[in-house]
């Protein structure tokens, strides 16, 4: 309900003096700092902050290990508290098999984007499902090269417009877009698949969800594991950052249909 | 308006300087109580969210911030403030 515009303004420039319990910090253990130069609106910090509570919460930050793609994420590597292998692009999945094979003790989490993932090294990563390799791959999706000024990628949905695709993508003149979670679930090697997103806080509340899962059937050992988070991109698709919430709702997410797609560690 | 009694549940500490006015926030709080400034802005520019009474503690907008701004704490013994007289 709005409340009349006479409201008090309540003081937040430092904890209150009385009883208090602090349920949510600035950022998770595993973020050393907030401060990153991603853009305003961005979906990609809510989504690193929920794969970081999971691995702090998990008590794996010791034995934790990132590896990443190349896109605006990239950049923010440097702000977690846990160690960070860079791959070329498409690449972060081979990396990670390598990496768990050599010491099968570390929890390994790649993190890619559409761009890395889907158009420069899709078969690294239905290669890696296929072997069921016990690592778990996040896909950030927001359906753009947000890096390079937002045009097409091959997660962008039909009739969605793009730097490139100014009258939206058509399938004719650019071909239907690729539903990357739908495609690893189809693989035997893949244990879990799942599709969330950041749009808004109970999906964020999902997601985390998704990614707990996703560790916990790598801890098991059950197989490849894999969650695709669409996340905004406002700079990207050039609208508001208050728009963009809706907008993927609307266009990614109607495509990219969230849920869990598959878990054989609960069916088994 | 109302003259029930505001119940709040829980308060912020806002890292004012650290948004980018991306208003995320605003939309996810379930009691709506954030607003964004309309005139003040912060160092680098941006307007940001203020609070007012009637925080749940929920921790919406700190999940939703891609800025990390929010610090989230809950009171032990919620506050209650009478409505003020008209």
């Amino acid at each position: 309900m709005p409340a009349p515009d006479d409201r008090p303004v309540i003081d937040t420039s430092a904890p209150p003096e009385v009883p208090v319990r602090l349920v949510d910090d600035f950022t998770p253990d595993l973020i050393d700092v907030g401060a990153h130069h991603l853009c305003p609106g961005c979906g990609e910090p809510i989504a690193m902050r929920s794969i970081m509570e999971v691995l702090a919460e998990q008590g794996l930050m010791q034995r934790s290990l990132a590896v990443f793609g190349i896109g605006c994420y990239t950049a923010f590597s440097n702000n977690l508290d846990c160690e960070v292998l860079q791959a070329l692009h498409g690449r972060a999945p081979s990396l990670a098999t390598g990496a768990k094979r050599a010491r099968p003790e570390l929890v390994t989490v790649t993190v890619q984007g559409d761009g890395d993932m889907v158009n420069e090294g899709l078969q690294e990563v239905l290669h890696a499902a296929a072997r069921g390799e016990a690592i778990t791959c996040v896909l950030l999706n927001n359906g753009v090269f947000g890096e390079t000024g937002g045009h097409m990628t091959a997660t962008t949905t039909l009739g969605q417009r793009t730097k490139n695709t100014l009258e939206g993508r058509s399938s004719a003149e650019h071909g239907h877009p690729i539903q990357a979670a739908s495609l690893v679930a189809g693989l035997d090697g893949a244990a879990y698949v799942a599709r969330g997103a950041v749009n808004n806080a109970g999906n964020v509340a999902k997601t985390k969800r998704m990614v707990e899962r996703a560790i916990e059937v790598q801890l098991a050992g059950a197989g490849f594991s894999f969650v695709e988070i669409l996340t905004m991109c406002p700079t990207g698709w050039f609208i508001e950052t208050v728009d963009a919430p809706d907008y993927l709702a609307d266009t990614i997410g109607a495509v990219h249909v969230g849920g869990v797609l598959k878990d054989t560690l609960a069916d088994a | 308006m109302s003259n029930q009694p505001s119940v709040t549940r829980g308060t912020l500490v806002i890292d004012v300087d650290a948004c980018k006015g991306c208003e995320l926030c605003i939309d996810a709080c379930p009691p709506r109580v954030l607003e964004m400034t309309t005139h003040e802005l912060n160092s680098r520019g941006y307007r940001y969210p203020v609070l007012f009474d009637g925080c749940t503690g929920c921790r919406a907008c700190s999940q939703i911030c891609p800025d990390f701004v929010f610090q989230v704490y809950k009171y032990e013994t919620p506050m209650v403030r009478e409505p003020s007289e008209e």
